[in-house]
């Protein structure tokens, strides 16, 4: 048997990819949230400018990829970086790197601290096996919904749920004049009226309210499940609300244990095609049994979204 | 009462130059901000309570909104 050469512990979550020129490979890191503190930055710019080719690749998923890496540098690559506790990333049909949106800390718009659930779903999640296809999870802080959760296998979504303290509401009216959604009028007492049917949890009534008479009464995240991008790309769907920051490891467990149980035998096929195969009824009562407080009463399918129309005489 | 005019003003410039004028006017003081419909008034009062000052009132005149607000403590 020849030589082992490299550590080839280092390969089996993935994160190494082939690239085009021999013994060349790309190396995805894993930056959960896509927060990189600065010493560790100065790290990845040493090792690429070592061992790379003198640029790196920031991937849409918030990862940094160095580039044109000599496969017999692993190690190296792999140890340096570990100076800085930089890990390597994956890539098949695992749990993905978490993508999210800055979150709450600094942004004024964020509802919940998407930086925290990135990286406890990291932690917790991260490189898990799923038989069948990739799975990524996503979080955006508020409905303005930045990284775009609802075109991920399972999306997180900031939401917050408004109370009214009529006394400290000095009948500005900004609350009524903010809300693009139209739930919110100004009654006939000049305070304003809630219309929770119209509400989609975005808090602008809350964030303009000069006095702060409009306060969070819940907040946690809406749930949208089985989108994905690519050739052919799925908008997820609605199937929980508020669920709260501290279940969201339990939530996407549960989802997970439906794909990995569902798509036995169906090959590489991504969890929203799995919910059409079997019906988004199958998915809610799985979940709505562990967590009936947060389950919708009904969803629709996984919405497809037409990029391939036939072109004029072409029969589709 | 001290008015300042913001209309016209972009944000976050209106922030900012109403941060300016308020350093030169002592805590517990009211001043009158005029702001234009939109943006501005949706961010700037909210801004500057976040400051720590407290809004006294705001009410919608001839197309722009009237701010009052009493300067907060250091």
């Amino acid at each position: 048997m020849a030589e082992q050469k490299i550590d080839l512990r280092n390969l089996k979550a993935g994160g190494f990819i082939k690239e085009r020129g021999k013994d060349l490979f790309t190396v995805r890191l894993r930056v959960p949230g896509g927060r990189m503190s600065v010493d560790r930055l100065s790290k990845i710019a040493a090792v690429a400018q070592k061992y790379g080719k003198g640029y790196v690749h920031l991937s849409v998923r918030q990862s940094i990829e160095l580039i044109n890496i000599n496969f017999a540098d692993f190690d190296a690559v792999v140890a340096e970086l570990g100076e800085e506790q930089q890990k390597v990333a994956s890539c098949g049909a695992r749990v993905r790197v978490p993508t999210a949106c800055g979150g709450c800390e600094y942004n004024p718009n964020g509802l919940v601290d998407t930086q925290k659930s990135a990286l406890e779903v990291d932690q917790k999640l991260f490189g898990t096996a799923t038989g069948h296809h990739k799975f990524k999870v996503c979080f955006a802080g508020c409905p303005f919904d930045c990284p775009k959760s609802a075109i991920n296998d399972v999306g997180f979504q900031g939401a917050v749920w408004p109370k009214l303290d009529a006394d400290g509401c000095i009948s500005c009216g900004l609350c009524a004049k903010s809300c693009t959604e139209g739930a919110l009028s100004m009654g006939a007492d000049n305070k304003p009226v809630f219309d929770a049917t119209k509400c989609i949890y975005c808090g602008d009534c809350i964030k303009v309210c000069p006095t702060g008479a409009w306060s969070a009464e819940k907040k946690g995240y809406t749930v949208r499940i089985g989108g994905k991008w690519g050739r052919r790309p799925l908008v997820g769907t609605l199937y929980a609300t508020f669920v709260p920051e501290e279940r969201v490891v339990d939530f996407i467990s549960a989802v997970l244990g439906w794909y990995q149980e569902k798509a036995e035998g169906a090959g590489r096929v991504r969890l929203g095609d799995i919910i059409i195969r079997e019906g988004w009824q199958s998915l809610l009562e799985r979940l709505r049994s562990e967590f009936p407080e947060y389950v919708v009463q009904e969803t629709i399918a996984p919405q497809v979204i037409q990029t391939q129309l036939p072109l004029p005489g072409q029969q589709a | 009462m001290q008015t300042v005019d913001l209309r016209g003003v972009t944000c976050p410039t209106n922030f900012v130059m109403a941060k300016l004028e308020l350093e030169d006017i002592e805590a517990g003081t009211t001043v009158e901000f005029l702001l234009d419909d939109g943006e501005p008034v949706k961010n700037v009062p909210r801004s500057l309570k976040d400051e720590g000052h407290k809004l006294l009132g705001l009410h919608e005149r001839e197309g722009y909104y009237v701010l009052t607000l009493e300067k907060g403590e250091e």
